[in-house]
């Protein structure tokens, strides 16, 4: 059997005193498609948030295709700049805040990594970026500027940017929490297509259905720990631990 | 219309001294206002970037400079420097001063700028893999200076109206040269007319340039 | 080089100093009270539906705004007598400096009057006040507290301003400072107690400021 393609393993982080991440272990397997949910303050946000060393963590280890990121040696010693700069493109990230550049146009936004971080041609990066734009169903704004788009049409170019650089895990940080109800529908529609395509996909997320349907496997995490896991048939119908079935009633599942 | 003793007889006779006094209040005011950015953009990213010493030296720099009122950095440079040490002229003097001065708010300006932007554009810039160099150059600076310019023609219209406290200072700049024609002519209200018209329309004419610029350069939303 | 720091002959005179800096002050306060009221004027002026007080509020603005602060100085120094105006020179000074600060307070008070909620003059009209209380009892109240930290800014600029005064020989502490300079030639010592003098008075004022505008706020 192949290495899991992401590996996280005992991860501890500490925001100043207080210990957020209290030894987390995960696995994904190319291809795998995993939700974590938990009430806020849980750290599925910060767990997240490791894995592209947005966040540093002083203990534990996160693999991805077997390259130890941020860190290296049994010292845990922090790699330099440049090099987390090379491992972050190995990822990619969709924000809840969007975060496109707004001084550059959607296709723009999506060539930057690919010229600049790839160093493909401008010709190349721009047909990949077309490419991509389509996927998402923005082909005809792909000269607009993200002031000119609304939230659903810019959460699809940044998940266009995110995938566009190939990434080998496509991480998502409750990219719906910040759209109108009525633009939902179309990020969450993307985000299917890119599972049934294979892509290996770690989502943080509120939205319950939507994790039921599209995942293989959930992961439920309260206080810092991985409290259960598990496909999601056995975490919603069935939950084991109380806090989850505690959890999945306040959420209305 | 060109009789001895009119107003107009009286500036067409001091047409030159008016328009040298205008060209060195024009070159005291460009060379503070480029020299000065140039110094501040400096003073702007040791304040947002710079450790934590320099941070704090360039800081004190920045609050003394701007607790301390323009005219008396002019006159204080133009004491010190043309007396003690370094002979310098007035003009180079006073145009320390107003470099000094001009770099304090750029500096300001452009931290302000900095650091409102929104950490995520710095976290998005991160997750596609760009080092903090590409991000600042791609990601930061562009917004950045967008975000600054109204403040910057701002400082460009003050380093103008500054240009005149170097009259103090036996700079012939516009103001003193008016004096002097005014000392001669005993034409007070026409040439000081005459000399605040030339004032106004210089800044004037920054003001509408600078709102021109910025529609140019916004965003279409 | 050979020059010894000596402080001993400005601190000889350190009263004068103190006194300009007083001076300063004074007219400082006295140029913000009046300017206060120009700025108000004109920025109901620039709201109001009449076109010819939005359009001479205006110009007022765009002048003095686009002005050197020496240049109307002098300007008003040597032209005010000729029309026949003869004042002293520091009426001259707060006569011009409250007109200066004039045009940049009507800014600060049209930015906070646009910024009111239509609401507070409609139901002040409601419950039958004039147009005029309504103004004085609720709109302005509520404009002031809104302004304040431009306020507090426009306050320290003008304050600096007041060095200005040291250029048609009014005795503040610019002007004092430069004398002390020319008779004891103690050049370094002189400057940096000034500037000292003056960075500190702003430092001061800000934190008295902060200290009003917290004691002046709203409660929520």
């Amino acid at each position: 059997m192949a290495q899991p393609i992401l590996r996280i393993e005992n991860l501890h982080k500490k925001f100043k005193e207080v210990e957020v991440l209290k030894g987390v272990d995960l696995s994904l397997e190319t291809g795998d498609v995993v939700s974590i949910i938990g009430s806020s303050g849980s750290g599925k946000t910060t767990l997240l948030r490791c894995v592209n060393m947005l966040e540093e963590f002083h203990q534990g280890r996160i693999l991805i295709d077997n390259e130890e990121i941020g860190y290296s040696g049994p010292q845990h010693k922090a790699r330099k700049e440049s090099e987390i700069a090379r491992q972050r493109a190995m990822t990619g990230m969709v924000f809840q805040q969007f975060n496109l550049f707004p001084h550059m146009t959607a296709l723009r936004n999506v060539t930057l990594g690919l010229t600049k971080v790839k160093k493909l041609t401008v010709v190349e990066a721009n047909a990949i970026a077309e490419k991509w734009l389509a996927r998402v169903g923005l082909s005809d704004r792909s000269n607009h500027y993200p002031g000119q788009l609304s939230g659903g049409q810019q959460q699809r170019v940044a998940i266009a940017r995110a995938v566009a650089m190939n990434p080998k895990v496509m991480l998502f940080d409750e990219v719906t929490s910040a759209l109108d109800p009525e633009l939902v529908n179309e990020v969450l529609n993307v985000i299917k297509d890119l599972a049934t395509e294979g892509m290996t996909m770690l989502l943080v997320t509120h939205e319950m259905k939507f994790a039921f349907e599209v995942s293989d496997r959930v992961v439920f995490m309260n206080q810092g720990r991985i409290e259960e896991e598990g496909p999601p048939e056995d975490l919603f119908r069935s939950p084991k631990s109380q806090r989850l079935a505690e959890f999945l009633k306040s959420s209305k599942f | 219309m060109f009789e001895q003793g009119t107003v107009l007889y009286e500036i067409w006779v001091s047409r030159w001294a008016l328009l040298q006094g205008l060209g060195v209040t024009v070159l005291i005011s460009l060379l503070a206002i480029v020299l000065g950015t140039i110094l501040g953009v400096f003073v702007g990213l040791v304040l947002v970037y710079g450790r934590w010493v320099s941070r704090f030296a360039v800081r004190m720099y920045v609050d003394f400079v701007r607790g301390t009122p323009v005219f008396v950095l002019v006159l204080a440079s133009y004491y010190l420097l043309t007396q003690i040490g370094i002979q310098l002229t007035a003009f180079q003097a006073g145009l320390f001063a107003l470099v000094v001065f001009c770099s304090t708010h750029v500096g300001e300006n452009l931290r302000g700028a900095l650091q409102s932007l929104p950490r995520g554009q710095t976290e998005a810039a991160k997750a596609i893999g760009l080092t903090f160099p590409q991000i600042f150059v791609y990601v930061l600076a562009p917004q950045a200076l967008r975000q600054a310019l109204p403040a910057w023609i701002n400082t460009a219209t003050e380093m103008v109206k500054a240009s005149t406290l170097l009259s103090v200072i036996s700079v012939a700049e516009l103001l003193l040269v008016t004096k002097q024609i005014v000392a001669r002519t005993f034409m007070t209200l026409e040439f000081y007319l005459l000399a605040g018209l030339i004032y106004f329309l210089i800044n004037y004419a920054i003001e509408r340039a600078a709102k021109a610029a910025e529609r140019r350069v916004a965003l279409p939303s | 080089m050979g020059y010894h720091l000596n402080f001993g002959a400005v601190w000889r005179d350190f009263d004068l100093l103190l006194s300009g800096l007083g001076l300063g002050l004074g007219l400082a306060i006295v140029s913000i009270f009046a300017g206060c009221w120009i700025g108000l004027v004109a920025a109901f002026a620039m709201n109001s539906k009449h076109a010819y007080r939005r359009r001479i509020a205006s110009c007022y603005v765009t002048v003095f705004r686009n002005l050197p602060p020496l240049f109307i100085i002098v300007f008003a120094y040597f032209v005010l007598p000729r029309l026949g105006l003869l004042v002293g020179k520091i009426e001259t000074f707060i006569l011009t400096l409250s007109i200066y600060g004039g045009a940049y307070l009507t800014e600060v008070f049209r930015g906070a009057l646009l910024a009111l909620p239509r609401g507070q003059r409609e139901a002040g009209l409601a419950i039958g006040l004039t147009e005029w209380q309504t103004k004085v009892w609720i709109i302005i109240p509520i404009m002031i507290r809104n302004a304040f930290p431009a306020l507090a800014n426009n306050f320290i600029s003008l304050f600096k301003d007041t060095s200005l005064a040291a250029a048609i020989a009014v005795p503040e502490l610019t002007f004092y400072a430069r004398k002390i300079n020319v008779e004891t030639f103690r050049v370094i010592e002189t400057w940096l107690v000034a500037s000292l003098m003056y960075v500190a008075a702003c430092y001061l004022i800000a934190a008295g400021l902060r200290f009003f505008e917290r004691r002046l706020a709203i409660p929520r």
